[in-house]
């Protein structure tokens, strides 16, 4: 039944409209008065030395996104499975299957956790 | 061409979404007057007092002073970012709510006709509330990065990877929930529960309590609490992502993040502490059973709300090493096992 996530829509459409008329009744009354001191990004008081989103991050930062791409995929594959643990035909069949496939996840994990990957220094 | 019954029912679904946005965005004004109660209760002091009796008009004056903060975008922003991000932040976390029930089916009396207590029932409820909950991170890491502020990317950073890697806990502690109930809908899992507090998801032993506790803790990281508020830890990175936002912006991140604790807790309670049903089955004579259903989803969900501020107010934080070792080296490993446990189980 697709009716049952129009409400989705809905909800998106009035939170937005919401939203923006507090950001507009907001921008009726508040004062606007910029200068370049009080635009500048805040850096302890001291004048800001640098740019900040030239990319410059730790690389490890980007190792855990991709091993949160590997986990959460393999976790969505265990929802269908979850549904169907129970259905008595061929509950032993895919229980195996599963065992299989969280043992492969269990390698991967152990393989990250070996090369250091999960290591935070 | 026109079907009367189609437009009724979708009428129906406005008013109750409408209804409910209402209420989710008046809510995080008693929550924060709340927090600072306990907060003030917790410290031995009083906590708000000035604004009307026992501080109670608090939340509305801070709602004008924020109305009438100036709002400052940094000259070297991305400016469209930087103003969507708030929204980005807010509205996935109003989204969520759609597929939350408050209460199951309801016969009303008089005119005889059922009224379902939840806008919808999604047969992929979980899966969808996990998804919409992801999106949250975008608006935390655009407005950490759009400010052009170090300690905002920092925040943003952090937060983003703080929020993913517990992702993972919590996507498993979804799925030992899902094979404990055999569905995907939230109403089918709370209908699966209820009869008696021993058909919780909570006391289906020895696995209930793990899942639940693997839960709690990856819920609490995913919303930015203590002890898990590292991306807004102020001793070493100011407010975090949200170092450069005043005003309305930055009220928005705060309400985002009151409704992500509001989520979680009512998330807490469908999955794991039967819904609205009752401890023990009961009626009270000319009293609607949706009352009943109602009184109990609102104890159990204020409970672990004040559990939540409970324990801010208590731990200290972790550090960001420690935090990464709980959500890949502790969390992990235990949800595998457990899955293997539940699954054994259940077959």
């Amino acid at each position: 039944m697709l009716i049952a996530y129009l409400p989705i829509l809905i909800m998106i459409v009035i939170a937005s409209v919401m939203a923006c008329s507090v950001l507009f009744i907001s921008s009726l009354f508040r004062p606007k008065n910029p200068y370049k001191e009080k635009l500048s990004p805040w850096e302890c008081g001291v004048k800001p030395t640098g740019e900040a989103n030239v990319g410059h991050f730790r690389v490890h930062y980007f190792i855990i996104a991709i091993l949160f791409i590997v986990f959460d995929v393999e976790t969505l594959f265990l929802f269908p499975w979850a549904v169907l643990l129970t259905d008595k035909s061929i509950s032993g069949f895919i229980f195996v299957e599963m065992l299989i496939f969280i043992a492969v996840l269990a390698i991967g994990l152990i393989y990250a956790w070996a090369k250091g990957a999960l290591e935070w220094i | 061409m026109i079907d009367l019954a189609l437009i009724i029912t979708i009428i129906i679904m406005v008013v109750k979404v409408g209804l409910l946005t209402m209420i989710l965005f008046s809510l995080p004004m008693p929550l924060t007057w709340i927090e600072r109660k306990v907060a003030g209760h917790i410290h031995a002091r009083l906590g708000p007092f000035r604004v009307g009796p026992h501080g109670i008009m608090q939340p509305m004056a801070d709602t004008v002073k924020l109305l009438f903060k100036e709002d400052i975008v940094p000259e070297k922003a991305d400016k469209l970012i930087f103003k969507l991000a708030p929204l980005i932040a807010m509205i996935p976390a109003f989204a969520v709510f759609v597929a939350i029930p408050v209460g199951g089916t309801w016969t009303v009396p008089f005119i005889d006709q059922e009224m379902n207590l939840y806008v919808t029932d999604m047969n992929v409820g979980l899966l969808y509330i996990l998804a919409m909950g992801g999106l949250g991170i975008y608006g935390i890491i655009f407005g950490g990065w759009a400010s052009n502020s170090k300690y905002a990317l920092l925040g943003g950073m952090r937060s983003a990877a703080q929020m993913i890697s517990y992702e993972v806990a919590l996507s498993f502690a979804a799925v030992g929930v899902v094979m404990m109930s055999n569905s995907l809908s939230l109403v089918d899992i709370v209908n699966t529960q209820g009869g008696g507090f021993w058909n919780w998801n909570f006391f289906y032993l020895p696995v209930g309590p793990v899942w639940f506790f693997i839960f709690i803790i990856a819920g609490s990281a995913e919303i930015n609490r203590i002890p898990f508020d590292l991306a807004e830890d102020e001793g070493t990175l100011a407010a975090g992502f949200h170092t450069e936002y005043s005003g309305m912006k930055f009220s928005f991140f705060m309400l985002a993040e009151y409704i992500a604790l509001v989520t979680v807790s009512v998330l807490a309670v469908v999955l794991f502490f039967g819904g609205w049903n009752p401890p023990i089955d009961y009626t009270i004579p000319f009293v609607p059973i949706a009352f009943i259903w109602l009184f109990w989803f609102v104890i159990k969900v204020s409970v672990f709300i004040y559990m939540f501020m409970w324990v801010r107010f208590t731990l200290p934080r972790y550090r960001y090493d420690q935090l990464m070792n709980i959500g890949w080296k502790i969390l992990i490993p235990i949800s595998l096992v457990n899955i293997l446990i539940t699954g054994f189980m259940r077959i």
